[in-house]
């Protein structure tokens, strides 16, 4: 089992310019870790995270958008996934963090802790799937997870973490939203 | 704010003349769930079409995610969904069209609704409730059931892009 803090800054160190969209615990661990005008952090309604990143990612084609969803979120939009690999976008990388909770709604347990995430991708035709529970691992690994020809799909096994301050005003703030905006139609 | 009843009698929609204001709106990419109203007038003629992308959604409210992504691109889309899916869709429109102010321009079928009469007086309580929903969350919204309101479309897109805001055309006869 990893720490998704600790998964995050290996991640942070191939991110360049990649868009970034995280929602709840994993973004305000990654805002912790990245602070960015790249991040992508107005969700607007949990388990939307995945869409809005498959819409930059078409709207983009040519940059790379990193999707990193609990998986209380992803529950909320399993349909997201069928979606994402039947338009298929190369420039897509959708990473999970599976720590069984509902962590930013008081650590409640998700309806069934086995949930196979890695395995409900494979099956709904990501090109590409991994399944990561070692740090070791993750970063022998996170370059080419990164890299490869999308759309891509990782459930990063994680534990709960401590109790984190989730600042709201920050994560939603629309200049920040505009910034994002500005950055990402810039040519990379 | 609320769309009147339809003045003409003219009891016919063209689908060709939609899909004509949709692309001279500049909208690239449609994203859809199928609705029965809509289903063989636009939806069907729109998949065919080569210049619009269709995104088949497996529930209403990732278009609305997706079509914010597009925004954030300059990119337009039009979300072509049945009136059930738009409530079901609430959430994330009132998060991200509403409070986030982002263009999400939709296009929602009324299912079951009877065209001579005005939305707010259908049998169909689902359909009853769309226009009172629409004025309660502040969002513009057109009754597109006769010829003459397809002029609405182009300017109500235009405008929910400039400003940006949402916009809910509601489609109140199947178009042949």
């Amino acid at each position: 089992m990893m720490k998704r803090d600790e998964c995050f800054r290996l991640l942070a160190r191939h991110i360049g310019d990649a868009a970034v969209v995280a929602t709840y615990s994993s973004a305000v661990d990654w805002v912790a870790v990245a602070p960015r005008v790249l991040n992508y952090t107005s969700i607007g309604a949990m388990g939307l995270d995945s869409s809005h990143g498959l819409g930059l990612a078409l709207g983009r084609p040519d940059r790379r958008v990193v999707v990193l969803q609990g998986d209380g979120s992803l529950l909320m939009n399993l349909g997201s996934l069928v979606t994402i690999a039947a338009v298929a976008p190369k420039n897509l990388i959708h990473l999970v963090a599976q720590n069984e909770t509902y962590e930013a709604n008081g650590g409640h347990p998700i309806p069934s802790p086995k949930v196979d995430f890695a395995g409900l991708a494979r099956a709904a035709g990501y090109a590409a799937v991994y399944d990561f529970s070692d740090l070791d691992v993750f970063a022998q690994h996170v370059a080419h997870v990164l890299e490869q020809q999308g759309p891509v799909f990782a459930t990063l096994h994680v534990e709960p973490s401590k109790p984190l301050h989730y600042d709201y005003p920050s994560l939603y703030d629309p200049e920040k939203r505009k910034a994002f905006k500005s950055a990402w139609q810039a040519r990379g | 704010m609320a769309a009147p009843a339809p003045a003409s009698t003219a009891a016919s929609l063209s689908g060709t003349a939609i899909i004509a204001a949709i692309k001279a709106s500049g909208v690239e990419y449609v994203l859809s769930v199928p609705d029965i109203t809509t289903s063989s007038g636009l939806l069907a003629p729109i998949a065919r079409d080569k210049d619009l992308k269709l995104i088949r959604v497996c529930k209403e409210d990732e278009c609305v995610g997706i079509a914010s992504g597009l925004s954030y691109c300059d990119k337009r889309a039009l979300i072509l969904i049945q009136h059930t899916g738009f409530l079901d869709s609430i959430n994330a429109i009132r998060g991200i069209a509403v409070e986030y102010k982002q263009p999400i321009c939709m296009m929602v079928g009324l299912l079951q609704h009877e065209p001579e009469r005005a939305p707010r007086a259908s049998s169909r309580y689902g359909v009853r409730i769309m226009e009172p929903i629409l004025d309660d969350m502040g969002i513009a919204h057109h009754l597109v059931a006769v010829d003459a309101d397809i002029a609405k479309i182009k300017p109500a897109i235009d405008r929910a892009y400039e400003e940006p805001a949402p916009v809910t055309f509601l489609i109140g006869r199947s178009p042949a």
